[in-house]
């Protein structure tokens, strides 16, 4: 029988049934078929507003919301808030206040710091998306991973995925791997010793270098962006060490061919760092079906979640 | 399935009356479109089959009908209304360009209309056909807008107290159409 109930909010990954996974990620796949017409627009959120909120700078992200909503006819509206002006507890909730006056139905949210989201989705009737918090969740981007692993492997479960880089600074890694770990992919991490965590993530196998994620055998490696931004302490010596250690260059991409390893990476990429440019041209690369499989689970996303309705 | 005690349920066609209906739905529709550029999509779930059946119908007769599929979900006019059942949708396939073709549409019941408004949005989404029309298997009546339904099967006088159940062997465990009323 049918156990799914309507849901309001998208905050994180820990918290969905495999069914309702299930249930976004078979919905992506019609909403992903519209591209292909040439009126790529569908009128089912015609007059409901998507509120972009973002604390911080992101242009992937955020206009693929943007796209998404703009596809399902949705008016949207982007309301950056400058990384500068730092947001305090109160201030956070004045904003709150704002935006309920501007009755928005979906508020699509992007913060510094974990749990802002789910604080707002407590005081808004507006259905909130997690759109990146902290180091805490980014659930759009696990469900989009998954669906592009589906792809090339529709029966995934067992599959193995190796994620590389700089773990501890990713809310990618963590939505990413909790939820092929839901769906039986198997994992692996390998990175800088300090970038990590012990006891994080138990469920993956933790490996120290390329040569053993090699003998592992992935079916796909799954390269982190190394967050120059948000490193406050130094966790690696240099660049070019990091890209040294941990970098896809020539000699591992030929490795990843006679594997038949398929490459992912969440961008944006720092070219030199964690990829070289020859890599980006990798033939079994899914990095931009993964920016198109994007906006598609963010159409199932929004098709999905159900404001709550006003009480008159 | 158990029945409960204030609902009663009628046969209306049995697997044979489908087929006579089927047969006679071919013979409207091949009569106007043989000769011209012409292509048949079917509204998910049944209007797809319906589709299908009479193009086989057809095909047997040495008319080739292409058979495209539209799931209009997206397009219902009461997505704020969506209750516990969360819509899951189908990929719309129509596999050949619509514009200036003739576009007979099927679906298996047509009751307020709305369903057949939505499916003439999403059709217009995908070319300019030259024509567009519509096939049902059942007319049950009570029209919520001014749409009607150029090919029927079979019309049926209802009250709003009764639904009609279509059940076609490739999607369900049994054939026939049923008039379903509550008391």
């Amino acid at each position: 029988m049918n156990d799914l109930q309507p849901r309001k909010d998208l905050l994180d990954i820990e918290s969905l049934t495999l069914e309702e996974i299930e249930y976004v990620l078979e919905n992506a796949v019609p909403f992903k078929q519209l591209f292909q017409r040439s009126v790529k627009k569908v009128p089912t959120l015609r007059g409901k507003t998507v509120l972009n909120l973002f604390y911080e700078p992101s242009t992937r992200t955020s206009s693929s919301f943007e796209v998404a909503a703009n596809r399902m006819s949705a008016d949207v509206t982007n309301f950056t808030i400058s990384a500068s002006s730092v947001v305090k507890g109160e201030s956070l909730l004045d904003t709150i206040e704002t935006l309920q006056a501007m009755r928005s139905d979906y508020i699509v949210i992007r913060h510094q710091a974990a749990g802002v989201p789910g604080i707002v989705a407590k005081h808004t009737r507006a259905s909130v998306i997690n759109a990146g918090d902290g180091y805490h969740a980014h659930p759009t981007q696990a469900l989009l991973d998954s669906m592009t692993f589906r792809e090339v492997f529709p029966d995934y479960a067992g599959k193995r995925v190796a994620i590389v880089g700089d773990i501890l600074h990713s809310r990618v890694a963590r939505s990413t791997s909790t939820l092929f770990n839901k769906q039986g992919v198997e994992l692996a991490v390998m990175g800088p010793g300090s970038l990590v965590p012990a006891g994080r993530h138990d469920f993956m196998t933790r490996l120290s270098s390329w040569e053993e994620v090699f003998d592992w055998k992935p079916d796909a490696v799954y390269l982190l962006r190394v967050q120059l931004e948000r490193q406050e302490g130094q966790f690696f010596p240099s660049i070019g060490e990091y890209h040294r250690m941990y970098g896809m260059n020539a000699e591992r991409l030929d490795k990843m061919r006679q594997l038949g390893a398929y490459l992912m990476h969440p961008g944006p990429v720092n070219r030199g760092v964690e990829i070289t440019d020859e890599a980006m041209r990798y033939e079994k690369s899914l990095i931009s079906t993964q920016v198109e499989n994007g906006i598609a689970v963010r159409m199932a996303v929004l098709h999905w979640l159900k404001p709550q309705t006003e009480k008159k | 399935m158990s029945e409960q005690p204030d609902i009663t349920t009628e046969e209306i066609l049995s697997p044979d009356g489908i087929e006579e209906a089927v047969i006679d739905l071919a013979k409207k529709v091949g009569a106007v479109c043989s000769g011209s550029e012409f292509a048949f999509v079917g509204i998910f779930t049944r209007g797809v089959t319906l589709a299908r059946r009479v193009a086989e119908v057809l095909q047997q007769d040495g008319m080739e009908c292409p058979v495209g599929t539209l799931d209009i979900s997206l397009y219902r006019d009461d997505f704020d209304n969506r209750g516990a059942d969360l819509p899951r949708l189908e990929s719309s396939d129509i596999p050949f360009a619509l514009d200036g073709m003739r576009v007979i549409l099927f679906d298996e019941v047509i009751f307020t209309g709305r369903t057949i408004r939505a499916a003439l949005d999403g059709l217009m989404d995908y070319g300019r056909p030259s024509k567009i029309e519509l096939a049902v298997l059942i007319d049950r009546g009570h029209r919520e807008i001014p749409i009607q339904p150029d090919y029927v099967g079979e019309t049926l006088e209802t009250t709003l107290n009764q639904y009609v159940k279509v059940r076609f062997r490739e999607d369900d465990d049994k054939e026939g159409v049923f008039l379903v009323t509550e008391k």
